[in-house]
């Protein structure tokens, strides 16, 4: 996870008003189904969990499977009321976490 | 602007493959191989044929491409500007000035094809004193996806008078050659068959104006080599070095043909 | 931060299916009223956007949002996808938690072969409705080795 994500926040929004968060996360998230070329079943590798709260507070959170395809996509959409910042965190299968923040200014 | 707002779909007008056909043999048979490829450059050249893959992928393969914040190529072309911080800027500068650059690519040099990849490694190893990048390692990768974009929207034009005629032509004469136990060329599907359906797919006209890419099928991003590679096994051919000669000259050839495309990289495609 | 009942239900899913055998559409129905706790969900108030005929089965985009249907001041909480083709059924479990702007996500994932996915909302007041969308995956030619 050392390549940093392709995050897409407006930094400052309006009070009340929805706004779009897309993330694309560099993960091979491999099923657990593919066999490598020696014929050995190659272990799922996937983010399972992955979750956005601003302040501590759940915006949007998901479970996920092998059935997410490579470097995850995922777009949601989030409303604020004041400032904060918003954290973005996800882990995979071996334990190793990612994270973003953001500060987002709410006018 | 969420992820499945459509783009117009674009139109293009194709000759019939009849035509081409005759035309083919017409010069095939005769000793005028260069005129007939100078010929077909030419008449490739005229625009109107000419098809990226772009349009012959679906839907969402083309927004994929449309939106640089959903395209996963882009994580490749962030490592890519790490790698070009940590040693092409010394001399290069930013790399902004390397616009037109993949676009006039491959060149020949020294009697040979040079792409951006071995460029690339020429650079690192005889003028930087570094270690080459490892071919499809993501480095590589996305360098040469960072440098392509610098020439995104500008249409391919490659050199293909005095030195260049002879790759091109040799390029050309293995695009239209029957190999494998398949038995067949690449303008077999790729001309010939261009625009129709295999296994759910449309055949692309097989320009290499989106590379390095990243296809759905690899679930990852692949250079121009590695393209081909599949075709080769997939025709069951002999599978040529990455450095082969003979690859050289056809890269140079697809380029010729594909002269007037935009280009694309960081393409997506199935 | 664990889903709680959507984690038990998955891995109640996966320790049902032996290893090797694929979902099956009665399996994705029987885990479907699971979620729904015990009812059988209605179709409605939640749409389900997948492509019907699919490029390539490894990215295959993805947006499950409310309805048109939908009441005023119905909140949609938690949906729940399922392919029936796949090895597995589960695809994933999405929350909208409070500073949610709406419930609506995209996303990409993978489809094995051509079968029916299925998303079933669970609303605020306990209710729950799906939608289905089944499709053809096609396979793209000249696959590397």
């Amino acid at each position: 996870m050392a390549v940093r994500p392709l995050l897409n926040v407006p930094r400052e929004v309006r009070a009340g008003v929805a706004f779009e968060v897309r993330i694309l996360i560099q993960h091979v998230m491999e099923t657990g189904f593919r066999r490598d070329a020696v014929g050995m079943v190659v272990a799922q590798d996937i983010i399972n969990r992955f979750e956005c709260l601003v302040d501590g507070e759940e915006v949007f959170s998901a479970t996920l499977h092998p059935a997410i395809s490579a470097n995850p996509y995922l777009a949601f959409s989030a409303r604020l009321a004041r400032s904060g910042t918003m954290v973005l965190r996800w882990v995979d299968d071996r334990g190793m976490e990612g994270e973003e923040r953001v500060d987002i200014k709410v006018s | 602007m969420f992820f499945f707002e459509k783009k117009n779909q674009k139109t293009s007008i194709r000759l019939g493959s009849a035509q081409w056909m005759k035309f083919f043999c017409f010069f095939l048979f005769t000793k005028r191989r260069l005129l007939f490829a100078v010929c077909c450059l030419g008449l490739l050249g005229a625009g109107e044929e000419k098809r990226s893959g772009y349009e012959d992928a679906g839907p969402q393969v083309r927004a994929m491409q449309d939106d640089d914040l959903a395209n996963p190529a882009f994580l490749w072309v962030q490592q890519g500007a790490a790698v070009w911080g940590q040693g092409c800027a010394g001399c290069h500068g930013a790399v902004e000035g390397m616009r037109g650059v993949a676009a006039r690519y491959p060149v020949v040099e020294g009697g040979r094809v040079l792409n951006l990849e071995q460029r690339v490694n020429q650079c690192r190893v005889e003028r930087q004193g570094v270690a080459a990048l490892a071919p499809e390692g993501d480095a590589m990768l996305g360098v040469t996806a960072l440098v392509g974009l610098q020439s995104r929207g500008m249409a391919i034009a490659v050199e293909v008078e005095g030195a260049a005629a002879a790759h091109v032509a040799r390029g050309e004469a293995f695009f239209r050659l029957r190999q494998g136990q398949l038995n067949l060329s690449c303008a077999q599907c790729h001309e010939q068959l261009a625009g129709q359906s295999l296994a759910g797919a449309r055949i692309p006209q097989g320009h290499a104006n989106g590379y390095p890419i990243y296809r759905l099928e690899w679930q990852g991003m692949g250079s121009l080599f590695r393209r081909l590679r599949a075709c080769l096994v997939g025709v069951r051919a002999e599978v040529l070095a990455r450095d082969e000669g003979l690859l050289g000259d056809l890269e140079l050839f697809r380029a010729a043909r594909g002269a007037g495309l935009k280009v694309e990289t960081p393409g997506v495609r199935p | 931060m664990l889903p709680r009942r959507g984690f038990v239900l998955m891995a109640a899913a996966g320790a049902v299916l032996p290893a090797g055998a694929w979902a099956k559409p009665e399996e994705v129905e029987a885990l479907i009223r699971a979620v729904a706790g015990g009812a059988v969900p209605k179709a409605g108030r939640v749409r389900l956007e997948v492509p019907e005929l699919v490029e390539n089965g490894n990215a295959v985009g993805m947006t499950v949002s409310l309805g048109a249907d939908v009441p005023a001041g119905a909140v949609l909480t938690d949906i729940h996808v399922f392919a029936d083709g796949n090895p597995r059924p589960g695809v994933a479990h999405f929350r909208f938690g409070k500073l949610s702007g709406g419930a609506r996500v995209s996303t990409r994932i993978r489809l094995a072969t051509s079968q029916t996915v299925h998303a079933v909302a669970v609303f605020a007041d306990g209710s729950c409705w799906r939608d289905s969308v089944s499709l053809l995956v096609t396979l793209s030619a000249c696959l590397d080795d």
